[in-house]
């Protein structure tokens, strides 16, 4: 364990507003798995970027040594030509092509312009045997399971010659049993002398199979800890990566809470495509007037899938499960009978699924009960704006007029916006998907503030969020979401970051 | 914050409009189409001397486009939701040939007849409705399956004959004129009807305005600088006034199609400006997945959105056969070209979402202008076609290139 495969130095990156990386150091040993630990939104990903040419050169400070060797990789086919191959968590497989034909893409065995098919078929065979794979290279990549694609994915790497292969969340779509397989195959990679990082957040499968690993926290470089010797406990790991100060971020709040507002019990759903894939497991949890209740959990864990589908079963298939309102079981089967029993869900992902960026403030902001704007079918456009004039005022959204496309206002006041609309429709429940993310921290503050004075209001909130400072900061009651269940309810005097990231990290049984 | 929260609403906004230059660059896209317009009768009329706004003229270009006018209509509100409808031709020659068939072989009253006509047209378009909307298949395939699909019925319902001899009510919709016995068409004073409707037109177009802005102002909303505000009616007003002084001088006054489309002009800008309907189909074209979560009911919307262009091809199909009195195999060929060219030189995105009325309007009238002029001038259909042809390409790339540097300077 001398000599370093990789050594990057003083890395920082910065994007307009957010500095996500800084001054971050990485050194991996030839010939070992070494894992990357953080939080969501610690710079894990956005350290790969860099390292593997997706920002370019010149667009981060730093060193990067790779094979004692200073690289400036232009782009990924340029760290691709060194050896160094990343998977990401979202597959690349294109699903038309047969396995054969993905392994070999932008990479094709040809001669004179015409695909070697018999070559790159042969060749494609005995890469999928060495990562355990008995499969037919003509077969459609679309026709096999995520757990054979992510294994195509590695031979795809292979076929590049990989020194240095980084592994992205690669389990956190596996079931049990492909998991294990695919941890085998990077241990056997090891052996063969291929270096492998490893992002992950399931600490026992890095307890498992990394040697070392490096804590981001915050864009930063936490500590690097050797495996080898078993001291380090998961415990000892999540210390690391919760670990910061909570200052006075989150406006003063005294909780008035009521009756219960909405039950949700044993509520199962489906993925949408894959049938068969249980998302959300028998979950159960409830919601009170006036209270703020958290959903922890990591990346994947079926939080935004829980929410959706309780809101109208807008996402999911075969879903099983009751819903009650103010102790009444009900049916919610579309958005408009969410909307009219009361329940209300605000997006993580505004652009795409939370505002028409085309059209105005007034109208976004009417979107969602335009019905209350409306006689017979025609829409009071003097009232309406009005209405959207108050929230402007009330809510501080920074644009010249009611009438300013949606689509150039920044993050924060995208999302007032989108809070408006929910606000005028005027729930009970609302649920609140990553209320603050891609918003600076003046405007966090201000989105705290109002999300109290809808619990205040009377109001039951549900907040999802990735970062746990904020849900401590402002919930009532937290629930810990690990693949698809409810692992843990924690009042809040008794929640700390580090029991949080227990109940989040925890196996299913 | 929770009691500014409860009385926000009765919180107006304060008006912040200023900047002259940065507010009519802000209309540019908006005004742009008029200007060009305005731009192409002005080329016209100089190089056809004075020929191009001719009274008789004017009423030919109204007559002769009106269908593709009112098609238009139909489209930009397609398109607008997202999808696009090539069979329209195709549509309004079936439904020709049905009301031919009905009068002719049924003997249907001429009254009878236009009603099961605009309900076939209903029913035509809840076919390819049904297929877009609840079935999941794009528009683009179900109209053109339909494109073929009704041409084929159109011959196969008229056994390739052409049906001609309409009755005369039947024929006034397409080439009829409103009273034309009132003044004898060689006396050379103007058609009063025509000056009646024209002065009421413009009088309720600024009635109507005037009392938006009252009512804005009573409740204390920005609204436009009264400039611009003043400038735009007065606008409104020479053109409406302008295009009566022409028709009340023409041979024959107002032609009825003329009546029957600015009704639905009013209408329809009306439906997509200030209706929930409207209002959900820009929700719907301009994000599908948040629409979907505001709860709106995002099949209906497409459903009945086909339906009512089946009923406005019917309609043009029964003007179309009306005036050339005789329905056929060939009728209404490339109509949908023409009226999805309309919508998108009159800055319909081809993403959904952005388009009007009043825009897919003149985007027509500027082909139609084209076209009149070009004969006019007799530049022959090759060359007209080559023309028109750039003409949609430089329109929309001027859009599209006007988008990209709003966008960019965002960045």
């Amino acid at each position: 364990m001398t000599e370093h495969i990789l050594e990057m130095r003083g890395i920082s990156k910065t994007f307009p507003g957010v500095k996500a990386l800084s001054d971050v150091n990485l050194a991996v040993s030839r010939g070992e798995v070494h894992a990357i630990c953080g939080e969501n939104g610690a710079g894990k990903s956005t350290l790969m970027k860099v390292l593997s040419g997706v920002y370019p050169h010149g667009t981060y400070e730093g060193d990067i040594r790779f094979e004692s060797v200073a690289v400036s990789f232009k782009d990924i086919k340029d760290s691709e030509h060194s050896g160094i191959v990343i998977i990401h968590q979202e597959l690349a497989l294109s699903p038309y092509l047969s396995v054969a034909e993905n392994i070999f893409l932008g990479n094709e065995r040809s001669s004179r312009g015409f695909i070697d098919w018999n070559e790159t078929n042969v060749e494609a065979a005995k890469l999928l045997k060495r990562v355990g794979l008995t499969l037919n290279p003509v077969v459609r990549a679309g026709d096999i399971g995520v757990g054979k694609q992510q294994l195509v994915e590695i031979a795809k790497a292979l076929s590049k010659n990989v020194k240095l292969l980084i592994l992205d969340e690669p389990t956190a779509a596996l079931n049990d049993e492909d998991s294990a397989h695919l941890l085998g195959l990077v241990k056997g990679l090891r052996d063969e002398g291929v270096t492998s990082i490893i992002i992950s957040h399931k600490l026992n499968e890095i307890r498992a199979i990394a040697d070392s690993v490096t804590i981001l926290r915050d864009g930063r470089t936490i500590e690097t800890l050797s495996l080898h010797d078993g001291s380090v406990t998961e415990d000892r790991i999540i210390k690391g990566m919760v670990g910061r100060e909570l200052k006075n971020r989150y406006p003063e709040r005294t909780p008035s809470i009521g009756d219960e507002i909405l039950r949700v019990e044993d509520w199962t759903v489906h993925h949408p495509q894959e049938h068969s894939r249980v998302v959300v497991d028998r979950a159960n949890l409830s919601v009170r007037a006036g209270e703020i209740v958290g959903i922890a959990g990591l990346m994947g864990a079926g939080r935004t899938e829980l929410a959706m589908s309780i809101f109208g079963r807008s996402y999911g298939s075969n879903i099983s499960g009751k819903l009650y309102k103010d102790g009444k079981e009900i049916s919610a089967r579309t958005v408009s009978e969410a909307i009219r029993h009361g329940i209300a869900y605000a997006t993580e992902d505004r652009k795409r699924y939370g505002l028409n960026l085309l059209d105005d403030i007034k109208r976004n902001i009417s979107g969602a009960a335009l019905g209350k704007l409306a006689r017979r079918g025609w829409v009071d456009s003097g009232r309406e704006a009005v209405v959207a004039g108050g929230y402007r005022t009330s809510m501080n959204i920074k644009a010249p007029s009611v009438t300013s496309v949606t689509g150039k206002l920044s993050g924060g006041n995208q999302q007032k916006v989108v809070l408006s609309k929910w606000m005028f429709a005027d729930p009970d429940v609302l649920i609140l998907d990553e209320p603050t993310r891609g918003i600076d921290v003046g405007a966090k503050y201000e989105i705290y503030t109002i999300i109290n004075s809808l619990a205040a209001q009377g109001k039951a909130v549900v907040v999802i969020s990735s970062e746990l400072p904020e849900l401590l900061g402002i919930c009532d009651r937290i629930y810990t979401l690990a693949e698809g269940s409810i692992t843990a309810e924690v009042p809040i005097g008794e929640a700390t970051p580090e029991l949080l990231m227990q109940h989040m990290t925890k196996e299913k049984d | 914050m929770a009691s500014t929260l409860t009385d926000a609403a009765l919180k107006p906004a304060a008006p912040t409009l200023t900047d002259a230059g940065r507010f009519l660059a802000s209309r540019l896209r908006q005004i742009g189409i008029f200007v060009a317009l305005l731009v192409i009768v002005t080329l016209f009329q100089v190089l056809t001397a004075g020929k191009l706004l001719q009274p008789d003229n004017v009423s030919n270009i109204i007559v002769q486009n009106s269908y593709i006018l009112l098609l238009a209509i139909g489209m930009v509100m397609i398109i607008v939701a997202g999808h696009i409808d090539l069979s329209v031709g195709s549509v309004a020659a079936f439904v020709g040939a049905m009301s031919g068939i009905m009068i002719q072989d049924w003997n249907m009253p001429w009254w009878l007849a236009f009603t099961a006509s605009l309900v076939i047209g209903g029913l035509v378009g809840a076919w390819q409705g049904f297929w877009v909307a609840y079935m999941g298949i794009p528009a683009f395939i179900v109209t053109l399956a339909g494109m073929l699909v009704f041409r084929g019925l159109t011959q196969i319902t008229l056994e390739n004959r052409r049906i001609t001899g309409f009755p005369a009510e039947y024929r006034q919709l397409g080439g009829g004129f409103l009273f034309p016995g009132l003044f004898p068409a060689d006396t050379n004073i103007l058609d009063w009807t025509t000056v009646g409707l024209g002065v009421l037109a413009a009088g309720l177009l600024i009635g109507s305005q005037l009392r938006g802005r009252a009512t804005r102002a009573k409740l204390k909303l920005d609204d436009e600088p009264m400039a611009w505000f003043a400038t735009k009616l007065a606008f409104g007003a020479v053109v409406i006034l302008g295009l009566t002084y022409l028709l009340a001088s023409s041979r024959s006054g107002t032609p009825i199609v003329l009546v029957v489309l600015g009704l639905l002009v009013v209408t329809y800008s009306a439906v997509m400006g200030n209706s929930v309907f409207g209002r959900h189909i820009y929700a719907r074209g301009g994000n599908l997945q948040a629409a979907q979560l505001s709860g709106v009911n995002t099949k209906k919307i497409d459903f009945y959105l086909f339906v009512n262009m089946g009923v406005l091809a019917a309609l043009a199909g029964l003007i179309f056969t009306g005036r050339l009195n005789s329905a056929g195999p060939g009728a209404g060929n490339l109509f949908e070209l023409d009226a999805i060219a309309a919508a998108f030189i009159g800055g319909a995105a081809v993403t959904g979402g952005v388009g009007t009325v009043i825009g897919a309007i003149t985007g027509g009238l500027i082909m139609g202008v084209l076209n009149n002029g070009m004969s006019l001038l007799g530049v022959g259909s090759d060359y007209q076609q080559f023309i028109k042809g750039m003409v949609l390409l430089l329109a929309v790339g001027f859009d599209v290139f006007n988008k990209r540097r709003a966008s960019s300077a965002l960045k």
